[in-house]
């Protein structure tokens, strides 16, 4: 009801206005017919306005930046994020002159210039010096930009120092595992077929081959125990057939991995997988690598200015030092709640808007303090743990978390 | 030249079907772009407004969005997360494509080409009302994506791989993303039937006298477009064949590694930075696939209400080229954070930046024009300035993004929505608005309202930096784009008065349109009828007659004698000298460029 009443209420005032026009019109055709241009009050009262929108804008301008100024990022909580503030800060300042400047020369000539008929244009049609003045000045600002941008860029993007802490960030619909290399230095082997419940990395280790070769075994025994059951020619007879054979080329990839070295195989066993929320020593080099489950996930982190996209199929990698605990970010921004804040910033579905971690930075031995209390992923496997405990409660199933919105 | 002598071009009778539905007459497949784009950003436009109503107020309940979208997709009036992103996703790809990509050119190439250059229609009429017929096929296309059940495409206008690609990823990647390919192939069948069009019609069909060099600036642009969109909307046809074969028929062009909704793919090799090269191969030229036209309109209105010829007509010329060479190596600075090779990130920053060089000098030139001008503000005209207005705000802070060391904290964030709904989305409404506004005389033969027009500005220009102005505050504080709201983020808390403001904005800025809708067509019928040549212009289409005729001129073509620009020139008793007007003895042409 309430859209009718709103559309013919709609109508209803088109009618109107088209009926004030014809009124308009009619009378003006009276006065003497209706000229394509407009008149010289038009011209000047257009002209003022827009002197005066220039005011207004800037003016805008000016409050935004008076209320929401200090709204922005805060300072830094990484080490290159301050060059890259510094960076920031020099391109805002040129671009704001030319903006600036631009736009006064745009407005005033606006209104400087406005019709009279008794005054002719000024016939100017080129002028070469001006041209190459405005050519080569811009391009000397923008070749300071780019070299002042690039030297950090090479710097940022350049290999991760020697020593540097490695963790992984595994992102899939719609969370986050981070994942360390626990008392060596290396992270265990990981694929994609090995991905089960209680491995939701697909970490290879000796048991977690076992266990997965186990798991599909028994799948497909169950599969051709099912087939005899349906009769022979159907769809689903031929769809069954097909998940068997899929399974089998599975545990032949699976299988395959025995043949890796046995560095390999044993490095993984004390990796760690952390849910929700991480620790990061600070002042120590992190390189950070990235991988994805299912689609093209951004892990940004905004306090150190900071994100790389996690893509399928391939790894990436960023690397930072942290330069401030959470603590003393609490003290810098004068807010008791800051955290340092992991988000997804590459569309990856419905709760997209809700896929985070929380960071924490902390002195050096409180983090080593906390990150000897953590389960390992072997300890998380292991057979004992049947009752699902460790990584498997944690991790959920695999589908659509979407009640997590509702916390 | 009068219009009684019309009579003898219409040597065959016109049916309804064969004049507005089958018409190869350039002059109405102008209008039936213009109103089929019309359509489609109408959907755009309230689409926007409808997630703004999300992101402005997130979980309140409004009875439109219940209304408009069912219980399905808004149940209690609160919208449901994926039709936020359907939402977000055809809004961009209405807007990019098939306003500004096919309304835009569609309208004004199809129009201004033949009428500007001197020509009887264009180079194949067939071919040009087949570019429409796909256009318009796209379109339905697309509109009836919003029907299926499962919601229309929703991954975002990119439509990146793997997202795009597996139904199990998200509902719109079903049958909604199906239809979005198909109409997608059509549009770019539909593009490049007409650029090609464009192109071989400027080359061969220009009249005697007009060289390249006398050319209306709008011309140039279009003929530049054409080109652009002829060689890269291929690759996007490219990137969409394979991403139906990696959905269809098991490929795995993009995919690789995968483990979704709890079940292995075996798609193995496969990169999805492969779709984002190929789609930003022709995603960036489409962005100057979208803003040449609009400079080239600008060009014209300037000039013309300024009573001054374009200042660097040369330059003007020599920029548009190389910004069309350029647009084809930057596409790179969408995909910084990629993990693409470092090095390879730091050549597509200094191209990138190369850009803003002749995009500085066009944006100088304008300026340049309206000094010491004669300025006429016509409605026309305050859009044209309001362009490049929009075009320097927006362009400005596309030196920050594509400095690849500052795009990794900003990339994606709402300070790149601002940059490019400013610099291109902004720039191209507004100049699509100017030249609605100058040529409707040509295409209707009546005016349109003028106080109107004013208030149709000024509304849209204010809400227009109302919504996307105080976007770059966002971005700076981190709030990433496309999403359904930022209460899961205690670190946004704050920004929740400017996301109301931005929506405030958004639907009051909307609903300015509607002004424009109105003036349009009620002119169309009822505007008071215009002269021959209402605005003093110099070039050829104002020297056709009011009535549209099949040739366009009655008599035989017209001659050119001089570029485009000549107003206020010294010794002549009008401020405008038409380009058919032939030099005087020792008069020397304005564009020679001496």
């Amino acid at each position: 009801m309430v859209v009718f009443f709103t559309v013919v209420s709609v109508v209803l005032a088109v009618l109107a206005i088209a009926q004030l026009i014809r009124v308009f019109e009619v009378t003006s055709r009276l006065k003497g017919g209706v000229s394509p241009l407009p008149s010289d009050s038009e011209n000047k009262y257009q002209g003022s306005m827009m002197f005066l929108f220039m005011f207004a804008y800037f003016g805008f301008f000016a409050w935004l930046l008076a209320k929401y100024g200090d709204k922005v990022l805060p300072t830094s909580g990484s080490v290159h994020g301050d060059t890259l503030d510094t960076i920031l800060a020099f391109n805002f300042w040129i671009i704001g002159i030319v903006f600036v400047i631009t736009h006064i020369f745009l407005f005033y000539f606006a209104y400087k210039y406005t019709f009279n008929k008794d005054r002719k244009a000024l016939y100017y049609t080129h002028s070469n010096k001006l041209e190459i003045l405005w050519t080569s000045v811009p391009a000397v600002f923008l070749a300071v930009i780019v070299i002042y941008g690039l030297s950090a860029w090479i710097d940022i993007t350049s290999d991760a120092p020697e020593g540097s802490m490695v963790v992984e960030l595994y992102p899939k619909q719609f969370d986050w595992t981070a994942r360390y290399s626990g008392s060596d230095t290396e992270l265990g082997a990981s694929n994609y077929n090995m991905i089960a419940t209680n491995n939701p990395l697909g970490v290879i280790t000796k048991t977690s081959i076992e266990q997965m070769s186990a798991d599909l075994e028994a799948e497909i025994a169950e599969l051709e125990e099912d087939l005899q059951t349906i009769p022979q020619g159907g769809l689903k007879y031929e769809e069954t057939k097909e998940r068997i054979a899929k399974r089998g080329r599975q545990l032949d990839r699976v299988r395959s991995f025995e043949g890796l070295d046995i560095a390999s195989l044993e490095s993984g066993n004390d990796d760690i997988l952390k849910k929700n929320e991480f620790y990061l020593p600070k002042n120590k080099s992190v390189n950070f690598v990235f991988r994805s489950r299912d689609v093209i996930h951004s892990a940004y982190m905004p306090h150190f200015r900071a994100q790389m996209n996690c893509v399928p199929g391939m790894t990436t990698q960023f690397h930072f030092v942290p330069q401030y605990t959470t603590e003393e970010m609490r003290e810098i921004t004068g807010n008791d709640e800051f955290e340092y804040t992991l988000l997804c910033n590459k569309i990856c579905g419905a709760a997209h808007y809700n896929m985070k971690m929380t960071i924490k930075v902390v002195e050096q031995e409180e983090f080593d303090a906390w990150l000897s209390e953590q389960e390992t992923f072997a300890q998380s496997i292991a057979p004992e743990d049947e009752g699902g405990e460790g990584m498997a409660s944690e991790s959920g199933s695999n589908g659509l978390e979407i009640s997590m919105i509702e916390q | 030249m009068s219009t009684a002598t019309a009579h003898s071009d219409h040597h065959h009778k016109e049916t309804f079907v064969s004049k507005y539905l089958f018409s190869h007459d350039h002059k109405m497949i102008s209008k039936q772009f213009l109103i089929t784009g019309m359509i489609m950003a109408v959907i755009g436009m309230i689409m926007s407004s409808l997630f703004r109503l999300q992101l402005g107020w997130p979980g309140e309940s409004f009875w439109i969005l219940n209304a408009l979208l069912g219980d399905k997709w808004a149940p209690d009036g609160i919208l449901d997360p994926n039709m936020y992103l359907a939402l977000v996703t055809i809004h961009g790809t209405i807007m990019v494509f098939f306003l500004l990509t096919g309304g835009l050119s569609g309208t004004f190439a199809n129009l201004l080409i033949p009428l500007q250059i001197g020509a009887r229609d264009m180079a194949s009429g067939f071919m040009n009302m087949l570019s429409y017929w796909f256009f318009l096929a796209s379109s339905v296309i697309m509109v009836v994506s919003l029907f299926v059940e499962t919601g229309p495409a929703s991954g975002g206008w990119t439509v990146y791989p793997p997202l795009s690609a597996l139904p199990e990823a998200m509902p719109g990647s079903g049958l909604g993303m199906t239809l979005w390919l198909v109409s997608m192939s059509l549009f770019i069948v539909s593009s490049l039937l007409g650029g090609l069009n464009y192109v071989v019609t400027v080359i061969n069909l220009r009249t005697k006298g007009m060289t390249m060099t006398r050319l209306p600036l709008s011309i140039w642009a279009l003929f530049i477009t054409a080109v652009l969109g002829v060689l890269s909307f291929p690759v996007l046809f490219a990137a969409a064949l394979l991403l139906i074969f990696d959905r269809s028929f098991g490929t795995s062009f993009y995919l690789s590694d995968i483990h979704i909704a709890g079940e292995l793919m075996e798609q193995s090799g496969g990169s999805p930075i492969l779709y984002e090269h190929l789609f930003w191969f022709l995603g960036h030229p489409e962005v100057y696939i979208v803003l040449l036209p609009a400079l080239g309109i600008t060009s014209e209105v300037i000039a013309t209400n300024a009573r001054k010829p374009i200042f660097g007509y040369r330059a003007m010329i020599g920029s548009i080229l190389a910004i069309a060479f350029l647009s084809f190596i930057v596409w790179g600075h969408h995909m910084f954070i990629t993990g693409m090779n470092p090095f390879l990130g730091a050549v597509f920053t200094f191209t990138t930046l190369l850009i803003a060089i002749p995009s500085a000098v066009k944006a100088f030139n304008y300026i340049t024009t309206l000094w010491k001008g004669n300025i006429r503000f016509t409605p026309a005209m305050l859009f044209s300035i309001g362009m490049v207005s929009t075009f320097i705000s927006g362009g400005v802070t596309g030196i920050i993004l594509a400095d690849s060391a500052l795009d990794i904290n900003l990339h994606d964030t709402y300070f790149v929505v601002a940059h490019f709904h400013i610099v291109m989305g902004l720039s191209a409404v507004l100049a699509m608005f100017a030249g609605v506004y100058h040529w409707f005389p040509k295409m209707y033969g009546r005016l349109m309202n003028r106080k109107m027009g004013y208030a149709h500005f000024w509304l849209t220009f204010i809400t227009a930096y109302g919504v996307f102005f105080p976007q770059h505050f966002l971005g700076l504080a981190g709030v990433p784009r496309r999403y359904y709201e930022n209460s899961q983020f205690p670190m946004f808390d704050e920004l929740v008065g400017l996301n109301e403001m931005v929506s405030v904005f958004a639907i009051v800025g909307a609903m300015a349109q509607f002004i424009f809708i109105f003036n349009f067509f009620y002119s169309m019928f009822r505007g008071p009828k215009a002269s021959q040549n209402p605005w003093g212009s110099n070039t050829l289409e104002w020297t056709t007659p009011v009535e549209h005729i099949h040739g366009n001129w009655p008599g035989p073509l017209p001659t050119v004698h001089r570029w485009a620009y000549d107003y206020s020139k010294p010794g002549k008793e009008q401020d405008f000298v038409p380009q058919t007007v032939p030099l005087e003895e020792g008069e020397l042409d304005g564009g020679a460029g001496h």
